[in-house]
């Protein structure tokens, strides 16, 4: 895709106020067809709100666009066939099954009073297969590991067949082996069906590792986007985050970020977690 | 330190593998969970046994071979000779009958009611009782009764118990909502107790001023359903619009219990469809009040039994809370009207007693659920 084609999803001038609060102000984020946009920034930032008013979840000023198309003058379910969007803690009911669960991700395809189609069961079912979780189709949802519970989201979300997937911290409570296995799940996915994936992600590294661009939110404004290499500077970390770190290129050249514990006391370099 | 690894780990074929050996189930077993033509058609028998012994017990010794002849005789192109006296068959076809079929009614409607609540407010312990929706339709009757009186209340009946029970739920999920933001089951449990005691303290005051009426209100209240065919022709219309409604929306109750927002995001219009299931809901409610009183519990006791044993979707919950909600109330009226024979407990008396430690139970085991 050349730079210059129309942005999968572009966010202009996003502002949103909850409860009297303002949260964002004229946040702009754009992703190009393909492209996996990361939205970093301290927490209370307004990073989930800033996914959550793209997908149409809470009011917003400024314009959101998908594929050129203003969201707003879509009907709500063109736009669920669009955008599929994930949150951080979704609700499981803890005796839905895995297959139930997925075909919900049907719902924008299934006609109001109608039930879902052929189509619609057959679609679930590859998604299941293609995310290994063919064995886990009759199971319920609260017998899941934080894993599987993570796959099975990603699951209905890919249900939606939505050319953009917005997820909200897709490794929030995964140890190290199950963030690494969702996040190149991702990747594999975005690569294979050209998706679109913008996420939010507390960790800096594993943004720096798979976004193809970062845009840094800090006290409700976007105050950094691009390359990894060029968000993730230290002086632009240690004013946002309020924290030593060290940034040093990784063998792919893409940054990793270090917490350094402050001179004061010196001590051997601590791994973000 | 997390790095992306240079290729996808093979770990998932491996886990399938895996699983197979254990034997758990493979890709054969992607359906839906649907209901299932056995479990309807256990339902459906349930029923009918309830029906029939709803039919037989009673104080006029009718023999059970005489009814069912009976009942067979009244079908289209058969005739056979009951062997019932025109005494007895006017018992039967006036009385027993009309009796059988409206407690049915009004059982299966609270029942789906009950269902319906619980799925729009995502609370197992929502019940047209509970929630303040009988208290209004009950303490609109009672108005419509004192001030219309006679045949112009008749008519307005059905009417004023429909603005009632809204009105109550409407109360109950305001007061819910203002008092305990994200307080979950049991503030809305609390709003609806709330709005019944004050209600029905409106209503015992208005009773109060008419005491000559008091008999007729006070035995409506307690729960009755001897009323008929005339009541059972009152309350059919809405009752058949207020059972499809809800039955159409049972999928949309799927989506809608993984959350508003979610719901939302699959393009759903959540509150249109929670304004339509209440409405529909609040109908059912209405015509159960409106013909039976104040019937509590059947909402919460059906629904909740129907889930265990048959699936959790708002699919199988609210058809089978239906027919299960017939028959349960069938059994509780035949009890009502035999446990003390020749006198006649008040039905809700009935679903009370099976109903409130039950509903106990469920309250404990939500809350150690933590939902």
């Amino acid at each position: 895709m050349s730079g210059r084609a129309v942005p999968a999803i572009e966010a202009r001038g996003v502002g949103v106020t909850l409860g009297g609060r303002r949260v964002l102000a004229d946040v702009t984020l754009s992703a190009a067809p393909g492209q996996w946009v990361a939205v970093i920034g301290p927490n209370g930032a307004g990073k989930s709100t800033l996914l959550r008013a793209v997908a149409g979840l809470v009011p917003r000023e400024g314009e959101v666009l998908v594929g050129g198309t203003a969201v707003d003058d879509l009907r709500p379910r063109r736009r669920a066939r669009l955008i599929a969007y994930a949150p951080q803690s979704p609700a499981l009911p803890p005796d839905m099954t895995v297959y139930d669960y997925a075909l919900l991700g049907r719902t924008p395809y299934v006609p109001y009073l109608g039930s879902e189609s052929a189509e619609d069961r057959e679609v679930t079912r590859s998604v299941l297969e293609r995310l290994d979780l063919g064995g886990f189709a009759s199971r319920r949802l609260g017998h899941l590991s934080g894993g599987e519970r993570q796959r099975v989201v990603l699951a209905r979300a890919l249900a939606q067949q939505a050319p953009v997937l917005l997820l909200d911290e897709p490794t929030t409570a995964l140890d190290l082996g199950h963030q690494q296995q969702v996040l190149e799940l991702v990747d594999r996915l975005r690569l294979a069906d050209g998706l679109t994936v913008v996420t939010t992600l507390h960790d800096l590294s594993l943004a720096g590792q798979y976004a193809d661009a970062l845009v840094l939110i800090a006290a409700g404004r976007a105050v950094a986007a691009g390359p990894p290499a060029r968000v993730l500077a230290e002086p632009l970390l240690t004013e946002h985050f309020g924290a030593s770190v060290r940034v040093e290129a990784g063998a792919d050249g893409r940054p990793l970020v270090h917490l350094v514990r402050p001179p004061a006391s010196p001590a051997p370099s601590a791994e973000e977690s | 330190m997390v790095t992306r690894t240079p290729a996808a780990a093979p770990a998932p074929e491996a886990a399938r593998r895996a699983r197979k050996r254990r034997g758990e189930p493979g890709g054969d077993v992607m359906k839906p969970t649907r209901l299932r033509g056995r479990a309807l058609l256990v339902a459906f028998a349930v029923l009918a046994a309830s029906l029939a012994v709803g039919l037989m017990a009673g104080a006029a010794g009718i023999s059970p071979r005489a009814i069912a002849l009976a009942l067979l005789d009244r079908l289209p192109l058969v005739s056979v000779h009951s062997g019932l006296a025109p005494v007895e068959e006017g018992l039967l076809f006036q009385l027993r009958v009309p009796r059988v079929l409206l407690a049915a009614v009004v059982g299966g409607l609270l029942a789906t009611a009950g269902a319906g609540y619980q799925g729009v407010f995502r609370n197992p312990l929502a019940d047209p009782y509970l929630l303040g929706a009988a208290a209004g339709a009950g303490l609109t009757v009672t108005l419509v009764v004192v001030f219309l009186g006679g045949d112009a209340g008749v008519t307005a009946v059905p009417v004023a118990a429909f603005a009632g029970a809204v009105g109550g739920v409407f109360l109950a999920y305001a007061l819910g909502h203002t008092a305990g933001r994200g307080g979950g089951t049991a503030t809305l449990v609390l709003a609806g107790v709330a709005v019944t005691s004050f209600l029905t303290a409106i209503q015992t005051f208005v009773q109060q001023l008419k005491v000559d009426e008091l008999q007729r209100i006070y035995s409506w209240i307690l729960g009755d359903v001897g009323g008929g065919w005339e009541q059972l022709r009152m309350i059919a219309p809405y009752a058949v619009v207020s059972t499809i409604a809800m039955l159409l929306h049972g999928r949309l109750l799927d989506v809608l219990s993984v959350g508003d927002e979610e719901a939302v995001s699959l393009g759903l219009h959540a509150a249109r469809v929670r304004f339509g299931v209440l409405l529909a809901a609040s109908l059912a409610t209405a015509s159960a009040v409106a013909v039976s009183g104040l019937i509590a519990f059947v909402g919460i006791v059906v629904p909740h039994v129907i889930r265990r044993l048959a699936g959790w979707s708002y699919r199988i919950v609210l058809p089978l809370s239906f027919l299960g909600g017939a028959a349960f109330l069938v059994l509780a009226d035949t009890i009502a009207r035999t446990v003390l024979a020749p006198a006649e407990l008040p039905i809700g008396v009935v679903t009370a007693f099976v109903g409130a430690p039950f509903f106990v139970t469920v309250l404990r085991v939500t809350r150690r659920v933590g939902t």
